[in-house]
């Protein structure tokens, strides 16, 4: 494995922007890492070497012009979730319904990367419209964790966390609608973070449920993720949820924070999220993490959020309410898969959208249909919209007592590939921690907590923080990830094994 | 299927009380879609007015158009309607491929403007009040264009092809209360109402409001009660009426047909039906599988309106006069009696003098032209007045050219005939056809001593006193100067000629 | 944390999910609907529990973030031309999207 793939996003930028490395060559390293090891880990669903090189070569122009680069992350490869419309690639959303449709049209976040120099080195692989916790539910085939490829990555963007994961790009974009990203952090120790919702565009992010749906940064530190976080977000016209605000200074918070001290920091335990029903190493990492957190100078205090324990029942009603209306547009009159089965239209619509969809969307499809139903509009989805404004209240009642709130991202460390596909009820448990924050559309993060002593994959310790709160969130964030690789006695990310043959 | 029974018309509304509703769809002529910036021109080719919003494309986000916004709380504020301080788009979902998100974004319980009312005059004066239940925002369809089978409509057709240019341009929908007690004057109620609904946003000037070319649509809803029973019948609602005829006459059929339904001891059944245009009947849709259920939710893409109390009274401080504002002042200022204020409203001349008066017309002349000579030619050509081709401004240059004596009033008929002919403008007719009054007196004199000449008895009896006389030599001069004499230098001449 | 996995049962029939399924229009099998149906009443089942919240005088949070009256000027923006439009679609014809006869009606 080239050394080039090892480094972080930010030593990678550094070397690029001296001159000491080209970005063709950043670019062809991981083009070649990936080349060697995705055959296994099947983190991507599309390559773009051309583009790939292409893209890094106009840096590398640029740059021997004596330009400044385009942002600090210019040159830099990334990986890109197969959510976000693409231009020069396909963009499939891990469906058949869409397999080989090329977008006309670039999503703002596609965008905001082409114009900061970051290099796109292809889409990854993801839960089939980001709806599982697994990767299983893609119609191309399960994502394996590099941790252990037997392993589940997380999901829905299980692809962009095994991609960091598998070191075959130092920076990925995930989204996250109930913990697309931080999920699969956890599993595979690397760092996610969800935006507040309304700070990163959403316009060519193709919908799963729009109220929550969210673009982040995917990164193996902290700081990489910020200086990513710093290149999508910001207001955008095309997208009337967009916060016109200015984008939370996080790379001078997650600088502030590596320098590891939390003095007059509260943070905030939440009682609900804590517990029975924890994997054993999940929460004695998180207790870890809490005693690092106080040797740092944070005061850690309990908070109570009463209504969190109903929020993945208000979610399993929400989301799919929203995926039966954000879907009803794949019919095939348009573009996407046809199947010419009947002679009407009604039939051939039918008919594409069951070969199209795989279990998992079909059932929310119908349970959402069934949700916003005359009858039971007003005990289901009307009585969800009402849960999440008591768990709205609950975070702001708990951000009065804490400055961050924490938990363990997800209750147990990656299961294995098959375990609970069969078992929807079992892969929602997945999500109940981080559900709450896109209910609220606060932003969180999850950040490496070591390894289970018990199987020896990683956990993850989500911080939450109050909507726009992402640079005390961040601070948080890198000042544990900083204690924690002191502890260690080298970054988490020299822990992570090679990917087996 | 049979066809169904008809009722007499003076029958039914013997027996029985009409109940009609109107929706009416405006689309607004904004220079861009409602939730994108595409242009919503009529007539471009197929899927050039598009993007991936209004197309659907998987990604796409809508954003609202402010002028939007601003035409629907006009349009409320001239409805007299309240407009709310708050208020959300919903999904209306339904398949189907005119639509490309397979829903329409629509409000649906938060209108933005609701409680209001229209007064609509009818041909003999009666002012009917309509109440407004709602005016609300929502966006177009595409078009299909159904391709084989015998009729090109959707029956029968092999496949279908579709456009999208249309797709996402800003509708509002106008939907009255119930209207009762119109007894047999329910379809003129109807049509009367469309047309002052028509005539309120064309003053407004958010929309072409053409119901040949769909920017306006109505749908009518009727249902019939037993005469004083005050039970409410079961309605249907007619889609497809796209003219004002049509719309009178949408609603006198479906009065006789709920009558023939009823008297025959059946129920009316809750449907949509289309009326066909060519037979003036209507026609029941398809019956569906299911009942509709359109599982609205709040647009979680779009966040909700909430307009400030400023912005609605600066808005309302843009209202220009309103048509029956306008009315009330033209008749007060013209001195118009109620009667003749009401033959210039029901001929349609009233906004055409007004226009010509703005021109630079007197009154009287402005008015005199439109109800008799041009009414005339529009009645020969079975056009409406506002349709002749020609415009006020041109009317009132005819005018001015009388005034001035470079036209007499015939003459001044035949330059109009040139400007309805097509051949340009007042002054190019009058040039182009060579109509300018004979001023020359030289000319006159020697036409005037020819006539008397000519008719020496009656040349006497002018020399004689009896001025009245003059009448016959003054019709030989103009007979001799092919009219382009003016009359009444012609007869100062004559009597100065007979010593007078 | 103790998340309510237990279902009461009977909270959707087979029917009910052909229904739905029809509306969604989904031409499941019947296989799928034997599973889909078992499944969905497990999910059902537990996500009744919104229901146990007293929530009479609570307003529903339909967004997320509190944002008002965010419009965009009526200008135009450049979009996509015929061939863009048309570079998706499953058949086309004379510069339109080709689909098969519609059924149903016009709303």
């Amino acid at each position: 494995m080239s050394e080039l793939t090892r480094l972080t996003a930010a030593e990678l930028a550094q070397k690029i922007h001296s001159r000491e490395v080209s970005a063709v060559e950043a670019a062809q390293a991981h083009l070649d890492r990936i080349a060697a090891v995705d055959e296994r880990v099947h983190a991507f669903l599309h390559v773009g070497a051309e583009a790939a090189l292409a893209s890094a070569a106009l840096v590398d122009e640029s740059l021997d012009a004596d330009t400044p680069p385009a942002s600090p992350l210019a040159g830099v490869p990334l990986a890109l979730k197969d959510v976000l419309t693409t231009t020069d690639m396909p963009t499939t959303v891990g469906s058949r319904i869409l397999e080989g449709w090329r977008p006309p049209y670039d999503a703002t976040v596609t965008a905001k990367l082409r114009a900061a120099g970051v290099t796109i080195l292809g889409k990854t692989n993801m839960d089939e419209f980001a709806m599982g916790s697994s990767t299983e539910y893609s119609a191309y085939g399960p994502t394996h964790n590099p941790w252990n490829l037997d392993r589940i990555p997380g999901g829905s963007g299980g692809g962009s966390a095994a991609a960091l994961a598998a070191f075959e790009a130092p920076l990925a974009i995930g989204t996250d609608t109930g913990g697309s990203i931080r999920q699969p952090a956890a599993m595979t120790g690397t760092v996610g973070v969800k935006p507040t919702y309304g700070g990163v565009s959403r316009y060519g992010l193709v919908a799963c449920a729009s109220s929550l749906d969210q673009a982040g940064p995917c990164a193996r530190t902290v700081l990489d993720a910020a200086l990513l976080h710093e290149v999508i977000a910001g207001h955008d016209p095309l997208d009337s949820t967009s916060i016109d605000a200015p984008v939370p200074a996080v790379v001078e918070a997650a600088r502030r924070g590596a320098e590891g001290d939390l003095h007059g920091l509260r943070v905030g335990v939440v009682r609900e999220l804590t517990g029975e029903g924890y994997q054993a190493g999940v929460q004695e990492n998180f207790d870890a993490a809490l005693r690092e957190l106080e040797k740092l100078g944070a005061e850690v205090v309990e908070v109570s959020a009463p209504h969190f324990q109903y929020g993945l029942a208000a979610y399993y009603l929400i989301l799919p309410s929203e995926v039966s209306s954000n879907l009803a547009r794949f019919d095939a009159m348009r573009y996407g898969l046809r199947v010419d089965k009947g002679a009407s239209a009604e039939e051939v619509m039918a008919a594409t959208r069951e070969a199209g969809f795989g279990p998992e969307v079909k059932r929310r499809i119908i349970l959402g249909t069934y949700a916003l139903s005359s009858g039971y509009y007003d005990a289901y989805y009307g009585q969800a919209q009402k849960v999440r404004t008591l768990i709205s209240r609950d975070f702001a009642a708990a951000f009065e007592q804490a400055d961050v709130l924490v938990s363990p991202t997800a209750p147990t460390t990656a299961f294995p590939i098959g375990d609970k596909v069969d078992d929807p009820l079992a892969m929602y448990l997945n999500d109940l921690a981080t559900i709450p924050t896109n209910l609220a559309g606060t932003t969180a993060m999850s950040v490496p907590s070591g390894v289970a002593a018990e199987d020896g994959l990683p956990t993850g310790l989500q911080i939450m923080a109050p909507a726009l709160g992402e640079a005390v969130m961040y601070r948080v964030g890198a000042a544990y990830e900083a204690a924690r690789d002191a502890a260690d006695g080298s970054p988490f990310a020299t822990r992570i094994p090679e990917v087996k043959r | 299927m049979s066809a169904p029974t008809l009722v007499d018309f003076d029958d039914v509304v013997d027996r029985y009380d009409p109940v009609l509703g109107l929706e009416v769809h405006v689309e607004l002529s904004t220079n861009t879609k409602m939730f994108c910036g595409c242009p919503t021109t009529f007539g471009a080719e197929p899927n050039t007015q598009v993007c991936p919003t209004c197309l659907g494309l998987p990604g796409s986000l809508p954003v609202v158009n402010r002028a939007a916004v601003e035409a629907a709380i006009r349009i409320g504020l001239a409805l007299n309607c309240d407009i709310a301080p708050w208020g959300r788009f919903a999904r209306k979902n339904y398949f189907y491929p005119d639509m490309p998100k397979n829903f329409q974004t629509s409000q649906y319980d938060e209108p933005i403007a609701v409680n209001g009312h229209l007064d609509v005059t009818l041909e003999d004066g009666t002012v009917v009040r309509v109440g407004i239940e709602r005016a609300h925002m929502e966006e177009d369809t595409g078009k299909s264009l159904h391709v084989g089978g015998a009729t090109g409509r959707i029956h029968g057709a092999e496949y279908s092809l579709l456009d999208y240019n249309r797709a996402g341009v800003p509708l509002i929908e106008i939907v009255t209360k119930m209207i009762p007690d119109t007894g047999a004057r329910a379809p003129e109620v109807a049509r009367a109402y469309v047309t002052a609904l028509r005539d309120l946003i064309r003053s407004l000037g958010v929309s072409d409001v053409r119901m040949d070319q769909g920017s306006m649509r109505c749908d009518v809803n009727l249902s019939l009660s037993p005469k004083g029973s005050g039970i409410l019948g079961t309605r249907s609602e007619t889609k497809n009426v796209n003219s004002l005829r049509s719309v009178e006459r949408a609603v006198r059929y479906e009065m006789t047909r709920h009558a023939g339904v009823l008297d025959a001891g059946e129920k009316v059944v809750q449907e949509t039906r289309h009326f066909q245009e060519d037979t003036a009947t209507t026609r029941s849709g398809r019956i569906k599988e299911t009942s509709e259920d359109y599982r609205y939710f709040p647009e979680p893409d779009l966040v909700p309106i909430a307009p400030s109390p400023e912005w609605v009274e600066e808005l309302r401080g843009t209202l220009p006069e309103l048509p029956w504002e306008r009315r009330a002042r033209i008749q007060q200022e013209w001195q118009l009696s109620d009667a003749e204020q009401r033959d210039l409203v029901n001929a349609g001349a009233l906004d055409l003098v007004a226009a010509t008066v703005e021109a630079g017309a007197p009154s009287g002349e402005a008015r005199s032209w439109w109800v008799s000579y041009l009414a005339q030619q529009a009645n020969t050509r079975g056009v409406a007045l506002d349709e002749l081709p020609i415009t006020p401004a041109q009317v009132a240059r005819v005018i001015e050219l009388v005034s001035s004596g470079e036209l007499n009033n015939k003459l001044a008929r035949q330059v109009v005939d040139g400007v309805l002919a097509g051949e340009g403008e007042p002054d190019e007719v009058v040039a182009g056809r060579g109509l300018a009054v004979v001023s020359d007196d030289g000319a006159l004199i020697a036409a005037v001593d020819e006539a008397l000449a000519a008719q020496p008895d009656v040349a006497e009896k002018i020399r004689g006193g009896k001025v009245a006389a003059a009448g016959a030599i003054v019709g030989a001069v103009m007979k001799a100067t092919r009219g382009q004499a003016d009359a009444k230098r012609v007869r100062e001449l004559i009597i100065e000629r007979c010593g007078g | 944390m103790s998340p309510e996995s237990s279902s009461a049962g009977g909270a959707i029939t087979r029917d009910e999910v052909a229904h739905l399924a029809r509306l969604s229009r989904l031409a499941v099998t019947d296989a799928e609907l034997d599973v889909f149906a078992g499944q969905l009443d497990v999910i059902l089942g537990a996500v009744a529990r919104v229901g146990e919240v007293a929530a009479e005088d609570i307003p529903p949070t339909s967004h997320a973030v509190p944002l008002e009256n965010v419009f965009r000027p009526d200008e135009l923006r450049p979009g996509l031309t015929q061939e863009q439009a048309l570079s998706g679609a499953p058949a086309a014809e004379d510069g339109r999207f080709r689909v098969p006869q519609i059924l149903g009606e016009e709303q």
